[in-house]
């Protein structure tokens, strides 16, 4: 029962939805629709294990006093707090809740993403390092996009842009579009595995 | 009763019906010759509309097309269009079996407005069983099944198949070995795709035969989530994999967590834990964005062997400079028959190539032809 059922699902309705691709009709579009809803509503449902299981970490780190247990204090107090301003003076436009939303959470989202400067700096340092034949033609192709990306090719030669321009369109293109081809058959194929209960990895044990 | 008499006034009055204004300039022709009809492959709820274009079309700022259930009274605006147009497809709650005509009129860009064109034939939205333009995806879709579920068979009938050497994927061993010697946990970090992607499904996979060997060597792994459906998944596989070991005293759920649902505040909590837990390896497997970079950077500042496996191509460059391995592409998908070498496995990824082996006959096909001016493969593949 532990392992057929799970599987017949899976068969059953991989199957419909492949069917239901290619049927527009109406009544298609609505069962679509109405699998759609399905996943919104089991989400929520996910939401308040997820929500367990994150008050269990750090409740459980906090009363055990591991390393660095003051993060998670600072954490389930983020987390309380956020929760009693909105549900007790609401989520509207000039609400507190959207005040410190906008205020606190949203510079230390652009504080994270702006480390990405100095980690790709870094990371450049590292592959254009030329050790390798492999990395040397990379520096100079990094080289020669990043001057040509800029004024500075143009005032070097007028046509480094369009050097640029063809080396992104057709070399780059094509390794892009290379790798593109074999992540869609990867996909499909992968897919059709599950729907027919031959990868059963994702099962956990139950699949075995 | 006043209010609820108000009340059912404003419910019953369809909103969005407009008195057409008068402020109508003489100047400007109105377009002509307009045509409504049914359009194709789709779940009757959508009509096209088309006209020849003003003589006057340089000077408006485009055209509005009006609607009506009666020939003529009733219209009412259903969209509008910039100049250069001649066609317009109307969603606007389109019923199937309902009759509907159309009129278009200019509009400058000071809302002066031409005269109305004379209202377009009725046309009636009707629902498709079939898209006839996908037939080129079903016919794929058949021989893709077919070729794959032959070497299935193939496979049954007990033919050894070849599959390449994947570094990343030998590397899991060693990397993991690496982690028991050190006295470290693994820290497997399963991206920030739900359930619905491939490949995080494919990832779940690769975490399982990992966790037999963390198992089998009875060392920690952490599991920090960004989905909770997905923890649900990752806590059962791995929980299985201690089972099938022979260790299920090894499994703590508590190292198989939700961290977070956004994306930076689960970069920086990943980050946290490479730098206050030192694990000795890190995985990157599934499905990641901008956050790969920051995730792979501090791994590497931290010290860990770094294995990473992506479908994301924008991120692969990030992962191929900061991570020991790389996993590309499609290699992530083949991931699992690769490492459990079960021949049913195995045979699907030998199916997979022999359709990539068909789709670069195509290619091949359709560069010659495209050389000649011939574009019935480009075509072909496009609708």
């Amino acid at each position: 029962m532990r392992k057929s059922i799970p599987l017949r699902i899976c068969l059953v309705s991989g199957i419909v939805m492949i069917i239901q691709f290619f049927i527009p009709h109406r009544y298609s579009q609505t069962v679509y629709n109405y699998t759609l809803d399905w996943l919104i509503v089991s989400g929520i449902f996910a939401i308040v294990i997820g929500l367990h299981s994150n008050f269990h970490l750090h409740i459980t780190r906090i009363v055990r006093k591991r390393k660095g247990w003051g993060y998670n204090v600072v954490t389930m107090a983020a987390t309380l707090s956020m929760a009693f301003i909105g549900i007790a003076f609401g989520i509207g436009a000039d609400s507190l809740f959207m005040k410190i939303y906008r205020n606190i959470e949203v510079p230390m989202d652009a504080t994270m993403f702006s480390l990405l400067g100095f980690f790709m700096a870094s990371a450049a340092f590292r592959a254009f390092r030329a050790k390798t034949k492999e990395a040397t033609v990379l520096l100079i192709v990094a080289l020669i996009i990043m001057i040509g990306r800029v004024p500075l090719g143009y005032f070097l030669w007028h046509r480094f842009p369009e050097l640029v321009e063809w080396i992104m369109m057709y070399p780059n293109m094509a390794a892009q579009r290379g790798i593109g081809l074999g992540i869609g058959l990867g996909m499909a194929a992968m897919e059709l595995k599950i729907i027919l209960g031959i990868e059963r990895g994702w099962l956990g044990g139950a699949g075995d | 009763m006043l209010l609820f008499y108000i009340l059912t006034q404003i419910s019953v009055a369809p909103l969005n019906i407009v008195i057409p204004p008068n402020v109508i300039s003489n100047i400007i022709i109105p377009p002509s010759e307009v045509t409504a009809y049914d359009n194709s492959n789709d779940g009757g709820d959508r009509i096209n509309v088309e006209w020849s274009l003003s003589p006057d079309d340089s000077l408006i700022s485009g055209y509005e097309i009006w609607r009506s259930e009666v020939k003529d009274s009733g219209y009412y605006k259903v969209g509008y269009i910039g100049r250069t147009n001649t066609h317009y497809q109307d969603i606007a709650e389109v019923k199937e079996g309902v009759q509907y005509y159309y009129e278009v009129r200019c509009r400058t860009s000071k809302y002066e407005y031409s005269e109305f064109t004379a209202p377009s034939e009725a046309a009636t939205s009707s629902s498709q069983w079939y898209n006839t333009y996908k037939t080129n995806v079903l016919i794929g879709l058949i021989i893709f099944s077919f070729v794959v579920l032959f070497a299935i068979f193939q496979a049954r009938k007990g033919k050894t198949l070849f599959i390449r050497k994947i570094n990343g994927l030998d590397a899991l061993d060693e990397a993991v070995g690496r982690a028991t010697e050190m006295g470290r946990p693994v820290l497997y970090v399963p991206g920030l795709g739900s359930i619905g992607d491939i490949a995080t499904i494919a990832a779940i996979n690769i975490l399982s035969q990992v966790a037999k060997k963390t198992a089998e060597y009875n060392t920690p792994i952490l599991v920090p989530n960004c989905d909770p459906i997905v923890m649900s998944v990752t806590q059962e596989v791995v929980k299985e994999a201690y089972l099938e070991k022979g260790r299920p005293e090894g499994y703590n759920p508590d190292n198989i967590f939700y961290l977070v649902g956004s994306q930076f505040p689960y970069a920086a909590g990943v980050g946290g834990i490479m730098m206050r837990e030192k694990p000795a390896t890190n995985l990157f497997m599934g499905t990641f964005m901008a956050e790969a970079l920051i995730l792979a950077e501090t791994g590497n500042i931290s010290g860990a062997v770094q294995i990473a496996g992506t479908d994301a191509v924008t991120q692969l460059p990030f992962f191929i400079t900061s991570c020991d391995y790389t996993i590309m592409g499609e290699e992530l998908y083949a991931a699992s028959a690769y490492l459990s070498q079960e021949p049913m496995l195995v045979s699907s990824i030998k199916g997979q190539d022999y359709n990539k082996l068909i789709l670069i006959f195509f290619l091949i096909l359709g560069s010659i032809l495209g050389l000649i001016n011939n574009d019935f493969i480009l075509n072909w593949f496009h609708n």
